[in-house]
């Protein structure tokens, strides 16, 4: 009995030892993504924009977006993003500092949203665009729990609920992946396009003038990278904008890698499962034959 | 072999009192249940953008299974390091395994906003991402599921093979149980194999929750500390079921066996704590056990009530004190649930503007679901033979 329990502590210890082994090697392998040949994006301007909410307004338009009424039921008031709202522009105060910022999906090249979701409801489609599925979608919500933005939306008060989140306005009639919010910013404070253009733009802009902006593209890194751009006044850093600093790490970066140790190949496991049933198979046999002993 | 370690029904009526109140339990929570699936998942509760998930996922399904994994820590000790003297313990570890796994499956169901394409996540298996760890904790619980109650079905077919409700019931017992009896060995491995993956893994789900959740909580670490953890859990879970059953149904307690038992969980639970010492030291966490405000209280209380069995089981001679053993298992089990709510729920912080605490609707459909857990138990304890240790006849 003792040499079977020594069998058996040693077939764990080396199914263990051979999953650690898998996730070193596999750590080395998850090379950093960058963003697809076709990517397009935004890039927003703090400095440019006035916080006329145009942007806001016309997205509700495009995509067909409920108002969200104020207390008096005479103003369309989001307040934060929301099923209803996929582009928001909000307002912050650094003491005597004001900053507006537009918030919408980041469409980051590494997102946390496709890297929870079980089955692709969520993924990078043409463009690089983070677009959401409903035919496959079991609105399990770990892209909520995932993303570290806070974009996507659950619709709470339907027993037919969908994921809405900005998806740069890929059903646009006639201006399919022409963002609206984009089309009508009187100040030129967002503009989309190809995403290198953009990168370009920015960094074009930080060079000329640097006395204007925080000195950093932000979004360029952060994550892993966002194809949506942004540039913040001289003083107001971007957390203070509600941009989480988080690191030049993927959001599934850590996750994936354990993932993908433990589970290459289906190795692990597998062998696992021969070595379990296989000691199984042993003691039974080994206690079958004490039984009959005495 | 002697009679009493076999496993026979325990009898008697059904429809008692404490039952009928069970039954008035779940029924609320169908009435409850009704109302989630016509106005949706916002009028009934406390959910939002920012705490997508709530006590349905923390407690039904995260804590749930991990009581439900009594079955597999038993499983490792009689299987693996071969101590058949704990066999009698296999079958109601089984079977609170069985239902708490099938309970949590439920509460998913019940949480999901788009439940009827649930059953593509098994089927569309080109679609899977297998990036992500939620899918394999979906496919593992539902395998796990059919495992489990392929696991007991002996008990039921034992019972089926000699008198059925049905005569269909009859026959099928008859052709089925020596074919199950000799597929035992690869259900047995699936059902050791299936946990170690799901347990560690629902661990792994909230490490791309990221900046969100507090670094106390956050480690890559994390899988390891649940799957450790949710042994030393299994170990109470039978403790307290051995316990509980004892005292309701007048049974032979076996308190030596879960004596040994108790020891074994302090083995395990002492691995646990070693851990999660070792990587809050390494990753330079310790010293946020003392400044992260309010958050410190709840890691403080998790500690305290992981450290507590270990106080109380320190020896051997308390370790075989029936009150000991019992109030040893509660704690560690309450430590193992605090443990899961801070790592979903306490810990996680989706930014300013969002705030959640279950409503009541919410919590009294979980309370009707492990109501229904609990019938379901009785009836079935009553009825097939699960527990050993029935009184010997004169």
């Amino acid at each position: 009995m003792t040499v079977d329990r020594r069998t058996a502590l040693k077939a764990l210890a080396g199914v263990g030892a051979a999953a650690a082994a898998g996730s070193a090697a596999s750590v080395e392998a998850r090379e950093r993504r960058t963003a697809p040949p076709d990517a397009i994006g935004m890039l927003y301007d703090a400095t440019r924009c006035i916080g006329c909410k145009a942007c806001v307004v016309a997205c509700k338009e495009a995509n067909n977006l409920p108002p969200e009424w104020d207390r008096d039921h005479l103003y369309d008031a989001p307040k934060d993003l929301s099923a209803s709202t996929k582009n928001i522009i909000r307002l912050y105060a650094e003491g005597d500092r004001l900053s507006y910022v537009k918030r919408q999906c980041m469409h980051c090249i590494d997102p946390g949203c496709v890297g929870a979701c079980m089955i692709g409801a969520l993924q990078k489609r043409e463009h690089g665009v983070v677009t959401w599925d409903g035919d496959r979608c079991i609105g399990c919500r770990y892209c909520q729990i995932a993303c570290p933005f806070e974009v996507p939306k659950f619709e709470w008060n339907t027993p037919i609920p969908h994921i809405v989140k900005c998806e740069m306005c890929k059903n646009r009639p006639g201006k399919p992946f022409q963002p609206a919010c984009c089309d009508v910013c009187p100040r030129g404070a967002v503009v989309s396009g190809k995403y290198s253009e953009l990168l370009e733009e920015a960094h074009r802009r930080l060079g000329e003038f640097p006395e204007r902006y925080e000195p950093k593209v932000y979004g360029e890194h952060d994550g892993g990278g966002t194809q949506v751009l942004y540039l913040s006044k001289a003083g107001i850093p971007f957390e203070a904008l509600g941009l989480p600093d988080l690191g030049e790490k993927p959001v599934p970066e850590t996750a994936q890698k354990i993932q993908h140790g433990v589970y290459q190949g289906f190795i692990a496991p597998a062998v696992l499962y021969v070595v379990l049933g296989a000691v199984i198979w042993r003691n039974r046999k080994a206690s079958a034959a004490e039984e009959v002993k005495p | 072999m002697s009679t009493h370690l076999e496993a026979t029904p325990v009898g008697g009526p059904l429809l008692t009192r404490p039952f009928r109140w069970l039954l008035a339990l779940s029924g609320i929570g169908a009435l409850l249940l009704l109302w989630r699936f016509l106005a949706g998942l916002g009028p009934v509760t406390g959910l939002n953008d920012g705490y997508a998930w709530g006590i349905w996922i923390a407690f039904d399904v995260v804590t749930g299974t991990a009581l439900g994994c009594g079955g597999y820590a038993v499983a490792i000790l009689v299987y693996i390091l071969n101590k058949g003297q704990y066999h009698p313990l296999v079958r109601p570890a089984v079977l609170t395994s069985a239902l708490g796994y099938s309970m949590a499956g439920f509460a998913i169901v019940v949480d999901v906003g788009r439940y009827w394409w649930i059953y593509r996540i098994p089927l569309r298996f080109w679609q899977w991402n297998l990036h992500s760890a939620l899918l394999e904790v979906a496919l593992c619980v539902m395998a796990y599921v059919i495992v489990l109650w392929l696991e007991l079905s002996p008990a039921f077919m034992e019972k089926w093979k000699e008198e059925a409700p049905l005569p269909i019931l009859k026959s099928l017992s008859q052709t089925f149980h020596p074919i199950v009896n000799k597929l035992m060995v690869f259900i047995v491995a699936l059902g050791l194999l299936l946990p170690t993956m799901h347990q560690s893994s629902l661990g792994t789900v909230m490490l791309l929750a990221g900046h969100k959740l507090h670094a106390l909580w956050n480690t890559p670490l994390i899988p390891l500390l649940f799957l450790v953890s949710v042994i030393a859990m299994g170990y109470a879970v039978v403790v307290l079921e051995g316990s509980l059953a004892a005292y309701f149904f007048r049974r032979r307690r076996e308190t030596e066996m879960l004596g040994k038992l108790s020891g074994v969980m302090v083995g395990v639970l002492g691995l646990f704590l070693v851990l999660r010492a070792a990587d809050l030291l390494v990753r330079g966490a310790l010293a946020k056990t003392f400044t992260s405000g309010w958050l410190n209280f709840f890691f403080w209380v998790e500690t305290a009530l992981y450290v507590a069995p270990l106080v109380l089981l320190a020896s051997r001679e308390k370790r075989m004190d029936p009150v000991v053993q019992f109030r040893a298992a509660v704690l560690m089990l309450l430590a193992g649930t605090l443990y899961r709510f801070n790592s979903y729920l306490v810990g996680f912080n989706p930014g300013e503007g969002f705030a959640y605490f279950p409503t009541v609707p919410e919590m009294f459909i979980t309370f009707g679901i492990v109501a229904l857990e609990i019938m379901l138990y009785i009836v079935i304890v009553k009825r097939f033979p699960i527990l050993a240790g029935a009184p010997q006849k004169a």
